[in-house]
């Protein structure tokens, strides 16, 4: 059984969870905003914490032209929408599929993963377990959001 | 100083590091309360009230005696009016239900306030919507206080019940008590109180109270999770259906109907949780030992340093009364632009534990015009080193998230 004294992380954990990177996007996040001519819109919330993402997507063709979200919440939930909404620009339904896959994959390995982008830098979160919803809850909020925007 | 010896708790014993700052939520337990449990099941484990053999005729007595010492500790003299429940929870669930469904009618008014526990608040709000009651919330005063003269106002000739926390779990708020009793009395309302942050801190003194009921957590005060209970007046609990049916708390069972076995039992369905109230009953001796005086002096004395070491953070807001005095040991406050989750990981790595969200009571969070708070809360163990650790880590964690700022 792992004891209180197992805090796994430690302070060079708390060091990659807040690294440079994640409080920049948190300080200034990129792409937050309502969207014009959306095709689909969700909001995801944490009753937990009171977190709470809206994001909204126009597609074209299956393909993101587009990604924009807005909330309130913790610092890892909005550096993740905020790096989030710049991965997924250009993306096509199917490849947004499989970062989403990559991303989980990362949360439960902490390896770090080229292939998502500065999400990588998230990579930290997987060694606190009570965070994994901050990060995923922009990912939920965006696959509602392809969800309604189907056949666009 | 604590007023409780550190090495009296096995878990904070084996961690000295630990600041364990969130025994609002649950206490850390004495070795004596685990020590009782173990011994009870080793010793005169057997279901009571059943069996004809020796073993269960000591099992029924080790769960009368219990019930008798926790009877005691709250001051109440009538210990067969103590109905044990799993907890605070199921104790308003069982007044909302037994209670609620046979005196709450069409028309008639409940009135709960603005501190309340989701458990005071949400089985008070499904019994108005299930019987067309009219469900109103008494606001707070700007420092954290229930409005009294509001709760005059709202407490109308069709008011049938009052229900209250003595203490806010969030802000730390002692409730007046005794007046809120006399508003609910005055127009023939009943005064439903929740004592879940009550009975760890503060001496209860049940019969002197005037409340009709108060309901307590064991978990809270030393015990085990999984204990609780409420305490009736007896008039209110002959007259009220039974909660649950099954085994124990009949009398008689007909092909066609049923009588009820004598208090306590008849709202005690089922086999008991014996191991449970034994702990119980080892926690509340534990805290008379010690002196609920010397409790409740050593809280004031650790919430006061804490409320004037955090006011000393820059960016800190504090919420709740603004004297120690006045709460309990509980300590809410948010940290600048820093996200209480945030706040609660930093803290968490130096080994602080504090609980940030909303503290399950969301109606108040959106009357403090907040989704959550960091939420510090002591008890026996703690220490002013405690403090000083979450003053520390609390400036440690202010430098971490504005060290590039600009």
């Amino acid at each position: 059984m792992p004891t209180s004294a197992d805090h796994g992380a430690g302070s060079a954990g708390l060091a990659a969870l807040y690294q440079e990177r994640i409080l920049e996007h948190y300080r200034r996040p990129r792409h937050k905003g309502t969207l014009e001519r959306a095709t689909g819109v969700h909001a995801e919330k944490n009753p937990l914490c009171g977190d709470d993402v809206t994001v909204a997507v126009r597609t074209s063709g299956g393909t993101v032209a587009d990604a924009r979200f807005t909330g309130v919440g913790c610092s890892i939930m909005q550096a993740a929408a905020s790096m989030l909404m710049e991965l997924v620009a250009g993306r096509t339904r199917e490849e947004i599929e499989v970062l989403a896959r990559r991303f989980d994959a990362m949360l439960a390995s902490g390896e770090a993963d080229a292939s998502l982008g500065e999400l990588g830098a998230l990579a930290g979160v997987a060694s606190f377990p009570t965070r994994h919803k901050c990060a995923r809850l922009p990912w939920m909020a965006l696959r509602g959001a392809m969800e309604q925007s189907k056949g666009e | 100083m604590s007023a409780a010896p550190r090495a009296d708790f096995p878990l904070l014993a084996a961690n000295p590091g630990l600041v364990y700052l969130d025994s609002a939520a649950t206490s850390q337990k004495p070795r004596v309360v685990l020590d009782a449990m173990r011994s009870y099941y080793e010793n005169a484990n057997a279901n009571p009230h059943r069996g004809a053999y020796k073993l269960s005729g000591i099992s029924t007595e080790v769960y009368h005696d219990a019930r008798r010492e926790v009877a005691r500790f709250l001051g109440a003299a009538d210990a067969d009016t103590l109905i044990f429940t799993r907890g605070t929870t199921e104790s308003v669930n069982l007044l909302a239900t037994a209670w609620g469904h046979q005196h709450v009618h069409r028309g008639d008014r409940i009135v709960v306030t603005r501190l309340e526990h989701h458990a005071n608040f949400v089985p008070w709000q499904q019994l108005a919507r299930d019987v067309g009651a009219e469900f109103r919330i008494c606001e707070l005063t700007h420092d954290g206080h229930v409005d009294l003269d509001q709760l005059r106002a709202l407490v109308t000739a069709n008011t049938k019940v009052v229900a209250f926390g003595h203490v806010s779990n969030a802000l730390g708020t002692i409730n007046d008590v005794p007046e809120i009793v006399k508003i609910a009395h005055a127009i023939g309302a009943v005064a439903f109180c929740d004592g879940a942050q009550g009975a760890p801190h503060l001496r209860v003194a049940f019969d002197d109270l005037e409340v009709d009921a108060y309901a307590f957590s064991g978990h809270k005060m030393l015990g085990p999770m999984g204990i609780g209970g409420v305490i009736v007046r007896r008039k209110l609990l002959e007259a009220m259906h039974p909660y649950q049916f099954g085994g124990d708390m009949i009398e008689f069972v007909f092909d066609g109907d049923t009588t009820w076995n004598v208090l306590p039992h008849k709202f005690e369905a089922g086999t008991p949780n014996v191991a449970d109230a034994v702990g119980l009953a080892a926690a509340v001796r534990y805290l008379d030992a010690l002196g609920m005086g010397v409790v409740r002096a050593h809280e004031v004395a650790l919430s006061r340093y804490a409320l004037e070491r955090l006011a000393a953070i820059d960016g800190l807001h504090l919420y709740g009364p603004a004297s120690a005095e006045a709460r309990s040991g509980v300590v809410s406050f948010t940290l600048g632009d820093i996200h209480p989750h945030d706040v609660s990981t930093m803290l968490d790595v130096d080994g602080v534990c504090v609980r940030a969200g909303h503290h399950c009571a969301q109606p108040l969070m959106r009357a403090l015009h907040t989704n959550a708070t960091v939420r510090a809360s002591f008890y026996v163990y703690n220490t002013a080193a405690d403090v000083d650790a979450l003053a520390t880590s609390l400036a440690k964690a202010k430098a971490r998230f504005h060290a590039h700022v600009g």
